[in-house]
Formats: structure tokens, C-alpha cells, sequence
């Protein structure tokens, strides 16, 4: 019964997501009020009935129904209730179930916080909304449908994928999608602003914090998802450029050029075109993945359930909602203005130029996961472009845009003058190149790549602590008081700054990393002992446990520097019957400077083990550097300036229509 | 209009790229096509299953169309293929030789004793050597070679009689000429 | 009675402390192995690298690789000796030839010309107008 509820609700969702995306855009066409009132009222119902099938889909979960198909190819009665609940997202037709949910989850968001917007731009922002949400409720219910019933029922399930049987199950993908998602706001306050004819400075100052929390959301999700590649296959990987995590790094990177480009749009009222036309692009791009996911046009590490009638159904959709934006983009984009005039050297072109850089690493990106498709398509060949290429190409863009990072947010607004920006950076210059030499040679050896690596680290934090003293000492003549001077600048500027310091740690993790990882393969009888400089690896042997729904070879080792004992280390290798797969659990003592990681491999004879012993620094700082760029985002968020300017701006806006109107 | 045309530019990307992406659909990106189709065969010399002493030299096969059939007892997929094999060896028409791939003696045998042997003659290849030198990766797979000893087609996974009719007995007929 | 104690000295060391020995027999080739391995790919599995597959299709392209190298053989030509067999398709780094020139050059073609584009779009906005900076 519970399952057809959920199916029912779903279908009521979809009804409800028609009456949302069509009505009301008809209503402020005609401008007819009852249609345009529909809005609001039908985007809270699609909400609640999704939110019924959600619950419905999780029910069945909990209570381990397995004569829903779903439930029985994704999940078994032995599997702890946390990793049961989250078996929801596990596979294709529950995950997309979670792309419908956090679409709505935006939608609500979206009718609760925008009150204060122009009537006909709300209802056009809400309806475009609900016009998203229609395809992919479709996509649901008719070839992806959750709640198909399996008669007879199994009598137990199959079992998640062990790989997904981990806390981060329970975080990683309704973080990422609450992201990918969120750039459909976004999308739907360009597509309202065309509609409207209202591309200006108030719709850029809307767009703006929609934005930077669908991008916070997306750094957190991809965070996440990196670490746990990183201690769950084994072998201390945390980036394959796998197709997947590039569906999800294109609209991260487009998003970031967006937050920048709205800056420019925001500020100067200017190089509208481009920021709309990059809004639309950030969520084509989340929508590209999709497809690239769910169509099986791609060999993946994260493959769901290939089918291409599926994949048919997405790229229909995506010709409709991309193509439709696009076609309207042209449309309206030639009567729009210029704005206001700023220098060819200013921060304006410095944020601009970041955009370029920005979107030709995407491009490469984008590149390297379609080509083996566009040469297959063009009977070229097979090929395939993996990490080696990616390491290459996307790196050298990015590394003269991360010296522009540095430059950037010194340049003064409208006119900035290069010589004087240098005399500014001449402190930061030195101390970044005397750490690229100094880093290296403490680390014990000189790579042109560790050097590179790390003056650009060193460079962006540099850049970014000098910003923030010419800051302050620009408030000194108001006040002598630091901490009132530190007070007086705006959370935004912090912001900015903390995710700039994000990017800086986060090049010095992978640099470091890259550098100077030590690895070895060994075999270790019970009581041997590995060492890698100071640090002693004492193996004191494997004993077999008993998990919920897996039996598990548990080694034990003993950490020691110089002869301190530091930790102990408990790598295991499961076997999970259902699925009679085997895992590599490895064991990490994480550090601020480095991380320990010990895997074990395959048992040898005599109880010895093959035991692979990997010593990572500064490995933590990769994640350190997302979780700070997305502390950034959630200070700038902060901004008071956001919500007062939101309602001022509102007001007059509201004002010139009543007059204009009058 | 001249001035809609360059914002017309990012909808014609798109609509280039949906045209790959359709097409995709419609392919298999798990497939790897063999570069050794318009090659000559790799030579191999090899004991033959189930006669003790005897090897097989798949020179000697020279100026004959022979079919090169990779299986072993441990793949799934060949017993799917076996009946289609056993169609084509009572044709008595195509030449089929079986290539033992990564497997011992007795398995194998015991699995022609079951299912019949469709073969002319089976040669072992227990350690994959010959497999290496064929590119093979995905056991069934199976290769047309023509008289020159130039491999012609291959197939990887299952023959079905779809694929017999439609493509392997054309190109036989073709060879044999 | 010396002789005894030393032995029992070399009994205890190995029972308690034996220094762990590398897996591999010859460690410099073992990690030109992993280097070389990691940029191929595993066409059983297809998503993961020869080095981390445990298909016995890549261990055995493993130990022909090890083998190949022992005999002297260089990365290239084991790379060449792979692709003959397989393609271009177990390579992770794509062959720069005229069918993937795009792919290689077509990012910093991108970079370039937006930064052209970007600089000429910059220049008409600035027109010829004076004008002031602004602290912010």
C-alpha cells in the first residue's frame, strides 16, 4: 500500500509541477491575476507530494519491503538501518527521486525568500521552476519509476554495492545534488529576467546569494565525495577525472566564474549578456551530467543502470530546456544594454579575465570527457582520455588564472593602474618565491612542478593577507581602533578572502602530495616492522570479526615515531557474501602535516600479509581548502548588504512599475 | 538579424553537441574495436587439447578461411554461444578451431564431452600468452581469418545467429571465394 | 654457551622485530611497473588502471609488462606493444595525432581567443572617455 501512496503522490507532484510551470506564465502573458496566483500555492503542493513519495520510497527502505524491485536490488534486511535509508539515492531510479526532491526543496526555498521581488518576475521565476521540475517528475514516473512492485516479492534484497555502504552514502550525493541542483535558481532568474526584460543590477544583486549557496553546496558535495574515494578504494586516490566527477567539476567551475562575472554585472550594471548567458550555462552543464550519467554514452566508475531510452528521454528534455533558453537568450539578448564604463586594466576586467580562464578550463574538461564519444561518433577510433591528459591540460589554464587571483582583488574598481598593483604585491612576490624554493628543499627535493605548485599557493594566501591590511589601513583614517577597522568591512570581503586562502591551501595539499607521497608494497609476517624514516610500521598480525552483513580480516598495526607509540592502525579486507565481493577498508591516522595509511592487500602464507604503506602530506589540506572556499561562500552570504539592498531595490523597482503603470 | 546572428552562436554549439550526444546513445563505449582486424593473425604454435604430444601451428592453416574461436570452461557466455558453434560445425563448411583460453585440461574437456565438440581441434592456452597476442579481453571472442592469414572480422562476446547470418557467413562466403 | 646465545639472539630478532621485506623482488622495476601501468587502462574493468585492476587479464598484461622491462624493453615500446593489441583505447593519455589535435590544443585555442575576444570587447566598453579609479 505504501509504495502505490508514493506512487500516487508522485503523479500528483507531476500534475501539480504542470499547474506550476504552465498556468501562471500563461496568467502573466495575459495578465490574468487568478492564473498568476496559482503559482505559489501549486510549487507548495508539488513540494508536499514529493515529499510524500520521498518518505513512501524511505518507508519501504526501513521496512525492508522487498516486494518493491527497487527496494530489493538496492538493499538487505542484514544492512544497519542508516546505510538502508540511504540505499534510497543508491541507485538510478531513487537518485533521480533525490534530484526531484532537492529540486523542490530550491523551489520552496525559492516562494519563501523572494517575496519581496516584482510580481510578474516572481511568478515567472516560480513558474520556470515548476517548467524544470515537469521533465524530470516525467523522467520518474515514466521510466525510472522507484515503486515498481516485484512479484513475488524476493525474499531478501541484494544488497547496496559495498563501495556505498559508508557514512559517506549518507552525506556525499544529497550534498552534491542540493548543488547541482541549485544552479536551476539561478537558471530560472535568468530565463524570468529575460522574460521580463528586467536584466539589470537588481536582478544580478537576486541572483547573487541563490547562486553562492548552490556553489557551496556543490564545493561541500564534491569535498565529500573526493575524501571518501580517498580512504574507501584503498589506495589514497581522491580525484580519477572518472566522467562523473567531471559532470559535477564543469558546473563547479562555470558556477565559480558566475559568482565572479555577477560581481561585474552587480557592481557596474555591465557585460549583462554574459553573466545571463552563464547562468543558463551552469545548470545546462549540471543537466549535461544527467545525462552523461544516466545514458551509458560514457564507461564510467560510477555507472548506474544503463538504458538508452533513458538516455533518449534526457536528451529530449535537455534539447527543450537548454535549447528553448538558448533560443530565447537570443532573442532578447541583442536590445539588451551596456552598462556602466570601467577601464580596460580595473577589477571589473580582472574578474572578467578570471571568467575566461574559468571557462577554458571547463572547456578542457568538457573536452576530455566528451572526445572518446566524438571520435567513436565519427568512426575515429576508440580512445580514452584519462588523468594523465586532464593533468596536463587542465592545470596549465588554471595556473596563470591562480596568478590573476592573486592580482585580481587588489585592482581598484573602474580604473587600476598595473605598476601600482605591483608596488602592492612586491612583499607577496618574494615571500612566494622564496617558499617555492625554501618549501621544496625542506620537503627534500626541487621539482619544477613542487615549485610552481607551491609559489602559487603560497601567492594567492599572500596576495589575499596583503588585500586585507591595505584594507584595513585604508579605514585607518576613520579610526585608529584595528579591531573597529576589522569590523567595519563587510562579511563579503571576508568572504572573498577565505575562499581565495581555500584555493591557496587547497594547491598546496595537491602539490605537496603530488611531490612528496611515499609509498611502499610489502610483505609483513605477524611482529615485522616497516619503517619509513622516524615511523615504524609494526604488524602484529590479522584476526578475523564478524561486521552486520560482512566477515572481515582485521590487521593490527602499531605506529610509532621514533619509537613513541603514536597510534594504532586497524586496515581491513571484508567480504561481503551477498554480493560475494571483496573490500579493501584502509585504516588512516590523519595529520595537519600528513596522514598515515596503511591497506591491506591479500593474505600470504604463515599469516603474513601483502600490506601497502602510503605516507601522504599535507593530504588533508585539499579538503581543508574546499571546506574553507565554502566557509567563504557562507560569510558572503552573510552580507547585510544583500537583504537590505534586496528590499530596497525591490521597492523601487516595484515603485517605477506602479509609476510607469499609473 | 545581423545582430541576433552572434548571439545565435551558443544555441548552434548546443545543438552540435545533442547531435554527438544522439548519436552516442546508439553506440557501445564499452566495445573496443581490435587493431588487428586488416592485420596478419599473430603465428602461434600450441599443444592441442586432449591429444598428448601433438602441437598445432597455425601456419599450416595458410591458403584455408578459418574461424578462431577464444572459450574456456569457466565463461558463462560461451555455453550461450556453444549450441550456434555446434549449428556451424554440422555445416561442415566453416572451419572453427578453438583457442583454450586460461583454463586446465580436464575442465575443458569435460565441457566438450557435455555440450559436443564443435571444433576442428582445440588448442590450450593456459597461461594467456596467445590470448595477449590477440588483444583478446573478453572471453567469448572469436576471429575470421582468411586464406592470406589476415584476421577479418572479429567478434567479441557471444555470436548469436543474428550475428552468424548477417555478418560472419557473408564475409565467409566472400573469403571463400 | 656463546653460541647459544647468539643464536637465541637471532631467534628472538626475527620473532619480534623482522623487518618487513618489499613484496616485489626488484623495487626500481616494480615502480617503473606502477608508473607505466597507472597511465593504461584495464579493459576487463574499463574504469580502472592496469596498475589497480585485479582482473587476471591485467595481472597477466602485469607480468608481461615486468617481463618486457627485465628484458630491457623502454616504456615506449611496451606502450606500442599494447596498443598493437589492444588500440589506442588503453591509453589514458591519447596519442597527440591530427584526430585529437583538438583535444590537446583546443583549450588553450579557447584560452586565447577569449582572451582576445575579451580584450577587444574591453576596449570598445572603456571607449575613449576619462576614467577614475574607485577604492573598494
Amino acid at each position: 500500500m505504501i509504495p502505490e501512496i508514493g506512487q500516487f503522490s508522485l503523479i500528483l507532484a507531476f500534475c501539480f509541477a504542470i499547474v506550476q510551470g504552465v498556468f501562471p506564465l500563461i496568467g502573466v502573458w495575459k495578465n490574468h491575476g487568478p492564473l498568476m496566483n496559482l503559482a505559489v500555492p501549486a510549487a507548495r503542493a508539488q513540494f508536499l507530494f514529493i515529499a510524500i513519495a520521498f518518505v513512501c520510497l524511505d518507508y519501504s527502505f526501513y521496512a525492508n519491503d522487498f516486494s518493491v524491485l527497487y527496494v530489493a536490488s538496492n538493499s538487505n534486511s542484514h544492512m544497519p538501518l542508516a546505510y538502508r535509508l540511504a540505499a534510497l539515492w543508491g541507485g538510478h531510479e531513487g537518485s533521480m527521486l533525490l534530484w526531484v526532491s532537492m529540486l523542490a526543496v530550491w523551489t520552496i526555498a525559492v516562494t519563501l525568500f523572494v517575496k519581496d521581488l516584482p510580481e510578474t518576475f516572481r511568478i515567472r521565476l516560480i513558474s520556470v521552476m515548476g517548467l524544470v521540475s515537469i521533465g524530470f517528475l516525467a523522467f520518474v514516473i515514466f521510466t525510472s519509476n522507484p515503486f515498481e512492485r516485484l512479484i513475488p516479492a524476493a525474499l531478501d534484497g541484494r544488497d547496496l554495492n559495498p563501495l556505498l555502504q559508508d557514512p559517506g552514502m549518507v552525506f556525499h550525493p544529497p550534498v552534491l545534488y542540493m548543488g547541482y541542483v541549485g544552479f536551476s535558481v539561478a537558471f530560472a532568474f535568468a530565463i524570468a529576467a529575460l522574460l521580463d526584460g528586467r536584466l539589470d543590477i537588481t536582478w544580478a544583486r537576486w541572483t547573487r546569494p541563490w547562486t553562492t549557496v548552490a556553489w557551496v553546496f556543490l564545493t561541500l558535495g564534491i569535498a565529500f565525495g573526493s575524501k571518501w574515494a580517498y580512504y574507501e578504494l584503498g589506495w589514497g586516490g581522491w580525484w580519477f577525472w572518472d566522467a562523473v566527477e567531471n559532470a559535477s567539476f564543469m558546473p563547479w567551475l562555470v558556477g565559480t566564474a558566475l559568482i565572479h562575472s555577477l560581481a561585474v554585472t552587480e557592481k557596474r550594471d555591465a557585460f549583462k549578456v554574459w553573466t545571463v548567458l552563464l547562468s543558463i550555462c551552469a545548470f545546462s552543464l549540471s543537466l549535461l551530467g544527467t545525462f552523461l550519467v544516466r545514458s551509458g554514452v560514457l564507461t564510467s566508475v560510477h555507472a548506474f543502470a544503463t538504458d538508452p531510452g533513458r538516455g533518449l528521454f534526457i536528451l529530449i528534455y535537455l534539447v527543450v530546456v537548454i535549447g528553448g533558453a538558448l533560443l530565447l537568450f537570443a532573442f532578447k539578448a541583442p536590445s539588451v544594454g551596456l552598462g556602466e564604463k570601467f577601464d580596460v586594466v580595473s577589477r571589473e576586467s580582472m574578474l572578467l579575465s578570471n571568467n575566461v580562464v574559468l571557462l577554458a578550463a571547463a572547456g578542457s574538461v568538457l573536452l576530455g570527457t566528451m572526445y572518446p564519444l566524438l571520435m567513436d561518433a565519427l568512426g575515429a577510433g576508440k580512445i580514452s582520455v584519462g588523468p594523465p591528459y586532464f593533468n596536463a591540460v587542465f592545470v596549465a589554464i588554471m595556473a596563470p588564472g591562480l596568478f590573476l587571483m592573486g592580482l585580481g582583488p587588489l585592482a581598484k574598481w573602474k580604473k587600476a593602474s598595473l605598476p601600482e598593483i605591483g608596488t602592492r604585491l612586491r612583499v607577496a612576490a618574494i615571500i612566494s618565491v622564496v617558499s617555492a624554493l625554501l618549501v621544496p628543499f625542506m620537503m627534500g627535493k626541487l621539482t619544477l612542478m613542487t615549485a610552481i605548485g607551491v609559489f602559487l599557493g603560497i601567492w594567492v594566501v599572500s596576495t589575499s593577507l596583503i588585500l586585507l591590511i591595505n584594507r584595513i589601513k585604508l579605514r585607518q583614517s576613520a579610526s585608529t581602533n584595528l579591531l573597529e577597522n576589522m569590523q567595519g568591512i563587510p562579511p563579503a570581503f571576508y568572504g572573498m578572502l577565505l575562499a581565495h586562502c581555500g584555493i591557496g591551501v587547497f594547491i598546496l595539499g595537491v602539490t605537496l602530495v603530488k611531490g612528496y607521497e611515499f609509498e611502499q608494497d610489502l610483505r609483513m609476517e605477524v611482529n615485522d616492522v616497516a619503517t619509513v624514516g622516524a615511523l615504524s610500521f609494526k604488524f602484529e598480525g590479522a584476526q578475523e570479526i564478524q561486521g552486520p552483513n560482512y566477515t572481515s580480516s582485521q590487521g593490527t598495526f602499531k605506529v610509532s615515531n621514533a619509537g613513541k607509540e603514536i597510534t594504532l592502525l586497524h586496515p581491513e579486507k571484508r567480504f561481503y557474501p551477498v554480493q560475494g565481493s571483496m573490500m579493501t577498508e584502509a585504516d588512516i591516522h590523519a595529520g595537519v602535516f600528513k596522514d598515515l595509511y596503511v591497506s591491506l592487500g591479500e593474505p600470504l602464507e604463515n599469516g603474513a600479509w601483502s600490506v601497502r604503506i602510503y605516507v601522504k602530506p599535507f593530504v588533508q589540506w585539499i579538503w581543508a581548502g574546499a571546506i574553507l572556499m565554502a566557509l567563504g561562500g557562507i560569510l558572503a552570504l552573510t552580507d547585510k548588504r544583500y537583504r537590505i539592498a534586496n528590499k530596497r531595490a525591490a521597492k523601487q523597482a516595484q515603485a517605477a512599475q506602479e509609476a510607469f503603470e499609473a | 538579424m545581423n545582430r541576433m546572428a552572434k548571439f545565435l552562436i551558443p544555441l548552434a554549439l548546443f545543438l552540435v553537441a545533442v547531435g554527438f550526444l544522439a548519436k552516442g546513445l546508439f553506440l557501445d563505449p564499452h566495445e573496443v574495436p581490435s587493431p588487428l582486424v586488416g592485420k596478419p593473425a599473430p603465428i602461434f604454435q600450441a599443444p592441442i587439447l586432449g591429444e598428448a604430444g601433438k602441437t598445432f601451428n597455425s601456419a599450416d592453416l595458410k591458403g584455408q578461411v578459418w574461424l578462431l574461436n577464444v572459450w574456456a570452461s569457466w565463461c558463462g557466455a560461451c555455453r550461450d554461444e556453444h549450441p550456434v558453434l555446434m549449428e556451424m560445425a554440422k555445416t561442415k563448411q566453416i572451419f572453427t578451431y578453438g583457442l583454450d583460453y586460461k583454463d586446465t585440461d580436464q575442465a575443458a574437456q569435460a565441457v566438450l564431452l557435455a555440450h559436443g565438440n564443435p571444433y576442428q581441434a582445440t588448442v590450450t592456452d593456459a597461461d594467456g600468452k596467445i590470448g595477449i597476442d590477440f588483444g583478446v579481453y573478453g572471453v567469448p571472442e572469436t576471429y575470421v581469418i582468411d586464406k592470406a592469414g589476415v584476421i577479418r572480422f572479429k567478434q567479441t562476446g557471444p555470436i548469436t545467429d543474428e550475428i552468424l547470418f548477417t555478418k560472419i557467413v557473408p564475409l565467409l562466403k566472400e573469403l571463400q571465394r | 654457551m656463546k653460541k647459544l646465545l647468539i643464536l637465541l639472539l637471532l631467534i628472538s630478532s626475527t620473532a619480534f622485530a623482522g623487518a618487513a621485506q618489499p613484496l616485489a623482488e626488484d623495487v626500481a622495476l616494480e615502480a617503473r611497473l606502477k608508473a607505466l601501468s597507472q597511465e593504461l587502462r584495464c579493459l576487463v574493468c574499463q574504469n580502472s588502471t592496469l596498475a589497480d585492476s585485479n582482473a587476471p587479464l591485467a595481472e597477466d598484461l602485469r607480468k608481461e609488462i615486468r617481463v618486457q622491462l627485465r628484458a630491457g624493453k623502454s616504456d615506449k615500446e611496451v606502450v606500442d606493444y599494447l596498443v598493437a593489441r589492444y588500440g589506442d583505447f588503453v591509453r589514458y593519455r591519447p596519442p597527440v595525432n591530427n584526430s585529437t589535435a583538438l583535444l590537446w590544443f583546443g583549450p588553450f585555442l579557447l584560452l586565447i581567443i577569449g582572451s582576445f575576444v575579451l580584450y577587444r570587447v574591453l576596449k570598445k566598453h572603456a571607449g575613449n572617455d576619462e576614467i577614475k579609479g574607485e577604492d573598494g
